[in-house]
This record gives C-alpha cells, sequence and structure tokens, in this order.
C-alpha cells in the first residue's frame, strides 16, 4: 500500500534536512515522527527498524530505509530528479557531493567547541566563495541554462539551492560576487513546491539553535 | 610524478591535456597508497577494468593540477574516464558500479546497494582516519574500529546471508555491496585478525569472494592493490595536502 513517506528524525534539520527539501522539491507530501527523547531513538533501535542502529530512516515504498545518501539518491531516480542517463547521473552525483561536504561543515559548527567557532565559520566561507560557489557559478555562466545539468530540474539544483540558503544564514552577502547564483536563487525560489516549502508553516526546519544542540546530545551520546 | 601504466607505448610524455590520456583506459590521479582512492581500484580491479595510474608525489604536482583546472574541488580522487574528469568518490564509484552492472537491476535493488555500501563506508571512513589519530588515541580508536565492525556492521550482512542463503548480498548477483565489503573484511583482519571468528557467513563469503575470478587477481602480488598505510604514506599525505 502506497502511504506517504515517513520520516523518523529528531525536530530539527541535521541530516534529514536535505531529504526534506528533494521529498518537497519533488511535490511528495511526507509525514514525520519525531524523535523527543532517549527512549523514542532506544525504542527505534529495538524494534530492528535502523539498519545501522542510526537515524535519518525513512518509511517509502515497502522500506526502512537508511543512509542519507542512499534515501536521496532513490527519492531522486524515482521523481526523475536524476539526469537522463549514466552522465548526467554522474554530474549531478559530483555537484551533490560538493554541496554536500559544503552543508557538512555548516551542520557540525554549532557542535564545535566555542572558541573555534569563529575559525571554522570563516573556513566555511572561505570554502564556499572559493572552492564551491565558483564551481557553480562557472557551471551555469558556460552553458547559460536555467539548471546545473542537462537543462532540467535536478537533485543537484534542489541541493545547490538549500547549500546557498544555510550559507547565506551564515553570512548574508555571500552571494554578493556571484550574479549566476543569484539569478539561479531567484529562478529556484520561485519554481512552486520549492515556494511553497519555503513559505511559514511548510515542514522545512529552522537553523540550528543553542538549545537543539544540547538537546541533540543528549539523544545521540556526542 | 610517477605513472603507472599497463601498457607502456601508450604514454605521450607531453603537456598537452588531450594526449594526456591516450590508452582510453581509466586514468586515476592519487597518491600511492590506499586513501579514498582504493575502493575505485578495488571496484574497477572487480568489474575487470584495467586502469593506469598517476601517482602524486610532491605538494608542487599537486597544486599543478589544481591550477590547470583538472579538479572540479581541488581535490583527489580523480578518475579519468569516458571524457570526463571526475572526482567525488561516491560520484565516481557510483558511475563505474552503474557502468559494469554492479548497481542492482532496478531501483530497489540499487537503494539496497547503496545503503550497505554506505554502512561500510562509515565503517571504512574510520580505518581510514586511523592512520593520523595522534598516538595516545590510536588504542581508543582501535578499539571504536572493533565495537563497530562486531555490534553494527558485520552483523548485519550476516544476517542478510543467512536469510537468503545467497552467494551475494543483493539479487542473487555479483554488486558493488560484494566489493566494498570483502574490502572491509580484509581491512578489517588487517588490524583485527580474528574479527570474522563470530561471522560463519561472512567467513563463506570472504572465501568465495576471493575466488570471483577478477578478485581473485586483484589480491595477488603485483596487482593496483595498494599496501596498508605505513608511516612513509601518511607522511607523504601530510606534505601534499599542506595547506
Amino acid at each position: 500500500m502506497a502511504g506517504k513517506p515517513k520520516l523518523h528524525y529528531t525536530k530539527g534539520r541535521g541530516k534529514m534536512e536535505s531529504i526534506r527539501w528533494l521529498l518537497a522539491a519533488a511535490g511528495i507530501e511526507f509525514e514525520e515522527q519525531f524523535i523527543e527523547k532517549k527512549e523514542d531513538l532506544e525504542k527505534l533501535r529495538n524494534d530492528g527498524v535502523l539498519l545501522f542502529q542510526q537515524v535519518p530512516m525513512v518509511e517509502m515504498d515497502g522500506m526502512r530505509m537508511v543512509q542519507t545518501r542512499a534515501i536521496l539518491s532513490y527519492i531522486a531516480a524515482k521523481y526523475n530528479l536524476y539526469g537522463k542517463d549514466l552522465k548526467e547521473r554522474a554530474w549531478i552525483d559530483m555537484y551533490v557531493e560538493g554541496t554536500t561536504d559544503l552543508m557538512g561543515m555548516i551542520m557540525y559548527l554549532p557542535f564545535q567547541p566555542a572558541d573555534t567557532k569563529e575559525k571554522n565559520l570563516a573556513l566555511i566561507i572561505e570554502r564556499a566563495t572559493t572552492r564551491y560557489f565558483p564551481v557553480y557559478e562557472k557551471a551555469l555562466k558556460d552553458h547559460g541554462q536555467d539548471y546545473l545539468v542537462g537543462n532540467k530540474l535536478s537533485w543537484a539544483d534542489v541541493h545547490l539551492l538549500e547549500a546557498i540558503l544555510m550559507v547565506e544564514e551564515c553570512k548574508a552577502d555571500v552571494l554578493s560576487t556571484f550574479p549566476q547564483l543569484q539569478a539561479f536563487k531567484g529562478r529556484i525560489s520561485n519554481i512552486p513546491t520549492i515556494k511553497k516549502f519555503l513559505q511559514p508553516g511548510s515542514q522545512r526546519k529552522p537553523p540550528t539553535d543553542e538549545k537543539f544542540v544540547a538537546f541533540v546530545r543528549t539523544i545521540f551520546n556526542i | 610524478m610517477h605513472v603507472r601504466q599497463t601498457k607502456l607505448d601508450s604514454f605521450q610524455p607531453t603537456g598537452n591535456q588531450e594526449l594526456r590520456n591516450m590508452s582510453g583506459k581509466p586514468r586515476l590521479t592519487y597518491l600511492n597508497g590506499r586513501g579514498r582512492m582504493e575502493s575505485i581500484r578495488w571496484l574497477l580491479a572487480a568489474a575487470g577494468v584495467e586502469f593506469d595510474e598517476v601517482y602524486l608525489e610532491t605538494k608542487e604536482e599537486y597544486d599543478k593540477l589544481i591550477k590547470d583546472g583538472f579538479l572540479l574541488f581541488q581535490q583527489v580522487p580523480l578518475v579519468e574516464i569516458d571524457g570526463m574528469k571526475m572526482v567525488q568518490t561516491r560520484a565516481i564509484m557510483s558511475y563505474i558500479a552503474g557502468k559494469y552492472n554492479l548497481h542492482g537491476k532496478d531501483l530497489k535493488e540499487r537503494a539496497l546497494i547503496d545503503m550497505y555500501v554506505e554502512g561500510i563506508s562509515d565503517l571504512m571512513q574510520m580505518i581510514l582516519m586511523f592512520p593520523f589519530s595522534p598516538p595516545d588515541a590510536k588504542e581508543k580508536n582501535l578499539e571504536s574500529i572493533k565495537e563497530r565492525a562486531t555490534n553494527r556492521y558485520f552483523p548485519v550482512f550476516e544476517k542478510v546471508l543467512k536469510q537468503h542463503g545467497q552467494d551475494f548480498l543483493v539479487g542473487n548477483k555479483f554488486s558493488w555491496a560484494d566489493v566494498q565489503l570483502m574490502e572491509a573484511i580484509l581491512a578489517v583482519e588487517e588490524k583485527l585478525p580474528t574479527v570474522l571468528s563470530g561471522f560463519p557467513q561472512l567467513q563463506v563469503f570472504k572465501t568465495k569472494m576471493s575466488n570471483v575470478p577478477t578478485i581473485k587477481k586483484f589480491l595477488q602480488p603485483g596487482s593496483p592493490r595498494k599496501p596498508p598505510p605505513d608511516a612513509h604514506y601518511v607522511e607523504t599525505v601530510l606534505k601534499v595536502f599542506k595547506k
């Protein structure tokens, strides 16, 4: 029976946020079951529904999927956001791995020791502006198309928009020297499914605050 | 720069980027050691695909690659394959798996292979980082590897193999997941020789995989397989990737 996908995670961004973005972009409604205390995670583990004892876990199409990349790859392929052939998929994968590395730095930032925050934030901005954004800026400039790969919306575009917005939360004017990315941001934000996700009341989660960091530490023992 | 070729007459010592890869084979650029490239070597070898290798030995060689625009995100591994300069380990392996029919027959099999590979990847990451841990953390890290291998990862694959009774992890057919698991088993055994003692299915699996002709060949001396990281390798990594 095909019900809605059901997402198991804490009520925050973490590793699940990219999955929320992709499902939303694909126009797929989903349910969420939030881990609110340690016992909730223990129950999932004891029930044997977490292949490697970890979340994210997404119940979908009769599977209990784990491992963020596996889940994202499946969703992308199922909803035609993964290119038309192996080579387009390769490009999408390369681009997504880049934005994953960048967003990974931002995800871990609130968990770093307080005295390293400033240095780590500076590194994020440096990587964003000298390693990652220039690649996507150039890709868009070179082919002059609206989307990164194959002249069609793909997982790579959704992931890049997510990354842009996350970096902007760290430094609001970070796109000032990236005109292509500014235009890209405007275009992709206006895609109806994404526009809806960006509005208040959607399942998009807010930036991680100190309270959430403390909560996550207790749940996952980190 | 040291170049390892399987066919010497195809090497053109020229700065022209297009002539760089005359042999038509995939060309791997990395250090002369395992690191993040080893899983790619395993997969290509398992698929029966011959490849050439370029080894970075100095920071200058690495900086030149970056300056020449070869590295999309200024990082290696780099695999030149089918006209693409592919970077990002997972993207590269996904492409190879897809191209050589090691990624399942449909979306659901692919999902299962991806899940298994990602889990094993997390375990391999611990092994990858181990040589770089400070001396006083090594014992603790080794204990973590043992704990994760025996409590989190190996039990999953032991159970999968027991439940379906087939030779391969997914779809009764050799796939990327089998190659990755085999690599992980051997890597963990190098550190913990008796680690498979509680896993009879994995012991049988290991034997079966060792006898797959392409893997058997890869496990023989003289293959592109790299030895475990030693102090010299660690030193080279720190030197080449120094900021």
